[in-house]
């Protein structure tokens, strides 16, 4: 069943427009920030962070052992009642303080979240570094505010929050957990991923530049065994975690019994529902946007598009010839669609889940275009003829994978798109204003788009239904996880 | 260099951006002056009507766009107006703490540009498959009538909540001691602050406020000037045009200007109410 079919041809080609990374200022190698300071690891590894697109090593970075951690725990619970004590003006200058450093340092770091991660340039600079300044601007003027965000409740911070972040938005993620634990007046343990340290060491940096006080955050890089280690820490207030669904079954379970308040933000497999009164073609680049965006390396990427029958061939047929202008290559290229798979190791699980794909019958359409030979890359791929039990209809590829379904009444929509354990987000294409809505209502998902997708904002909570996790973050949605309502 | 002669400052009205001299022509001698400009005595635009009329049309002017920029890009104008009035703490003619206090209120109120809309608006739950919704917006063009005491934090505890909630504002300074306020329109300038969004006029207060008050195409007036008669003809000349009316009590502190920060916000916004059929 499985074909191939040729790259529609290019229209128009690009000169290639990389962007220079002269201007990031790297060093050699990176320690574990505690204390207000780069340490040395006491019971951990140095390990070369790689760039996907070459395989070349960007720095060195050290690993945070168990040691560490406690060390890093520590530290955080020093500092804490002394920044929960600085008035909120105060602690909201410091927030000030970072997002205004961001800003400066927008460039450098778009370009080293492109190196250390894959994801194009115009992605990092458009929308992670930006975001991420703004969520620090955003939480900074709640500081002084909290009790109108809990509804006029007076309200006191947890304590140490220990934040695992995932590798797919490194630095954005990192201020969806700092901020508004800061604002809030918690201290923090952030552990970058695995893959993608470098932007939350960079903002360490920042953090140095900004004064804020030694101790309010430590950043400590490592691998699932740092992690682990952070959330069995017996000095924690509060754990929040974004990545894998199995990850966070096993965070949930190692905290069963101990009462510490958890946020999951977890995976997904969201539905993009085209109705056949849609705007088709503005369909199709929210389509791409939902599902091509960062590799498709998105939680709450539109990876089920589910396409009313009538509209099916027609929408398959946009879709398809606009993949085909999508360009796929070096990360830091302006031009760039599609950039660098993060790891071989994802690049393994995308290529086994396609390939069940095919074996299960599905029908696959990959974009022919050329491949760097060095690196982590997958072409942007369509599969149709999918059924509901195919696996590439109801795991999480976390890839450039779309799969496709078709239905007929919006009743066979709702029930197509409920029918997962994961409920992150859905996107609803349709003109009709009180059909999006009604649909809207329908759907288990914790962020509903019409019309567009992929659509983030500070102000806007984000989190999941179901197995896709709990807790929001963003707007005062996302203070609530950081806090307990004083008696 | 000691015996180098210092370059005076000339006051001016600020209005639609620009520093002006008022139309009539007209000066008032004050005592005074700030900074490098300090000198025995200093003259000072006395303002007029016509004046008055050209601030509120330049305040009307550049509403829209003010209003309809987003509440992230004017948090972060307002940020920048504290930045850049930090920055200036020696030039203004106020003492170092009041422009500290001035500075941290904008902080303040910075913050509550994008908060404004979850704490005052909603999802109206209303019993008919609607999805009916309030949403805060400015009210529009405000008049301000600042307090003659602290001159510079009275008149910013006043301003920075009017332009949190996105409106435009003409002011009528106060008339003993105006220069900090003069002083600030020249923070404005440097503060990425759209010209016409702030506009400040010295002068007579008892010539201009009635003025302003009575101006047909303000929305909003907020009389910070804790004189009972001139309160009673600002609510009589508002009735005309049912211009909305804010009396605020006196502002001493960093702490006064933030007790109770809603109502200042609030007193300065419409709320909208939108309703969208659900499923029908």
């Amino acid at each position: 069943m499985a074909t191939q079919e040729q790259r529609t041809s290019i229209v128009w080609d690009y000169a290639p427009a990389p962007e220079s990374p002269d201007h990031v200022r790297l060093r050699d190698s990176y320690g574990l920030f505690i204390d207000g300071e780069f340490q040395e690891p006491v019971d951990g590894t140095r390990v070369p962070t790689i760039n996907p697109a070459t395989e070349e090593p960007v720095a060195e970075v050290a690993f945070a052992g168990a040691e560490d951690v406690r060390r890093a725990v520590q530290a955080a619970r020093a500092a804490q009642a002394g920044w929960a004590a600085l008035s909120g003006l105060e602690r909201g200058k410091y927030l000030f303080r970072i997002a205004r450093l961001m800003q400066e340092r927008a460039r450098e770091l778009a370009i080293v979240e492109s190196m250390d991660g894959g994801k194009p340039i115009r992605e990092s600079r458009d929308v992670d570094v930006p975001l991420a300044a703004a969520h620090f601007f955003h939480y900074a003027g709640w500081t002084d505010k909290l009790s109108y965000a809990m509804g006029g409740r007076s309200v006191e911070p947890l304590g140490v929050a220990g934040q695992i972040v995932p590798w797919n938005f490194p630095l954005l993620m990192a201020a969806w957990k700092l901020a508004p634990a800061l604002a809030a007046g918690n201290t923090a343990v952030l552990k970058p991923a695995e893959t993608t340290p470098l932007t939350a060491l960079l903002l360490a940096e920042i953090l140095q530049e900004a004064e804020l006080p030694p101790g309010v955050v430590q950043i400590v890089p490592g691998d699932g065994a740092t992690g682990a280690a952070l959330v069995r820490e017996p000095d924690i207030d509060k754990v929040a975690f974004t990545g894998s669904t199995g990850v966070g079954k096993d965070i949930q379970s190692a905290l069963a019994g101990r009462g510490i308040p958890l946020t999951l933000e977890l995976g997904g497999k969201s539905a993009n529902i085209v109705f056949e009164d849609a705007a088709l073609d503005q369909a199709v680049e929210g389509i791409v946007n939902g599902i091509f965006f960062n590799q498709g390396h998105v939680c709450c990427a539109g990876s089920r598009l589910l396409i009313q029958e009538s509209v099916a061939d027609t929408v398959i047929g946009k879709l398809w010839e606009r993949m085909g202008r999508l360009r796929v290559g070096d990360p830091l290229d302006k031009n760039t669609d599609v950039g660098a798979i993060n790891s071989r190791e994802q690049l393994d699980r995308i290529e086994a889940l396609v390939a069940s794909g095919e074996e299960e019958g599905a029908v696959r359409r990959t974009v022919a275009c050329e491949l760097p030979s060095r690196g982590f890359w997958f072409a942007p791929t369509l599969f149709t003829d999918v059924a509901p039990a195919h696996r590439i209809a109801a795991e999480e590829i976390f890839g450039p994978v779309v799969s496709v379904l078709t239905f007929r009444t919006q009743a066979e929509a709702i029930e197509k798109a409920n029918s997962t354990p994961y409920g992150l987000a859905a996107g609803i294409w349709t003109d009709k204003g009180s059909k999006a809505f009604e649909v809207a209502a329908a759907l288990q998902a914790g962020v509903i788009w019409q019309n567009t997708y992929n659509k983030f904002d500070p102000s806007a909570a984000f989190g999941g239904y179901k197995e896709s996790g709990f807790g929001r973050e963003g707007g005062l949605a996302g203070l609530r996880a950081y806090v307990r309502i004083a008696r | 260099m000691t015996d180098r002669l210092p370059i005076r400052k000339t006051y001016k009205l600020f209005i639609g951006g620009a520093f002006v001299r008022s139309e009539s022509g007209r000066y008032d001698r004050i005592e005074g002056g700030s900074g490098a400009a300090a000198a025995a005595a200093v003259n000072i635009p006395r303002g007029s009507r016509k004046d008055v009329r050209d601030a509120v049309a330049a305040a009307r002017k550049s509403s829209t766009d003010w209003a309809e920029r987003t509440a992230y890009n004017r948090g972060q104008i307002l940020y920048r107006f504290a930045e850049a009035l930090e920055s200036r703490r020696a030039d203004i003619g106020a003492p170092a703490d009041e422009v500290g206090e001035a500075v941290d209120v904008l902080v303040h109120y910075a913050g509550w540009t994008d908060k404004l809309q979850p704490v005052l608006g909603g999802i109206n739950p209303v019993a008919a498959p609607y999805l009916s919704f309030s949403v805060p917006e400015p009210t529009g063009v405000v008049g301000l009538v600042a307090p003659d005491s602290p001159p510079l934090l009275g008149l910013v505890a006043e301003l920075a909540p009017a332009l949190a909630a996105g409106n435009t504002v003409v002011v009528v300074l106060s008339e003993k001691l105006p220069l900090s306020g003069l002083d600030l329109g020249e923070v404005l300038g440097i503060a990425d602050v759209p010209a016409g969004v702030v506009n400040l006029l010295s002068g007579r207060r008892a010539e201009l406020a009635p003025v302003l008050a009575g101006h047909h195409a303000l929305n909003a007036i907020v009389d910070a000037s804790a004189d009972a008669a001139l309160g009673a003809e600002i609510d009589k000349l508002a009735a005309e045009s049912v211009t909305r009316v804010r009396h605020a009590a006196p502002t001493r502190s960093y702490s006064d200007a933030t007790a109770d920060p809603l109502s200042r916000l609030e007193a300065l916004t419409e709320l909208k109410t939108a309703w969208h059929p659900v499923g029908a």
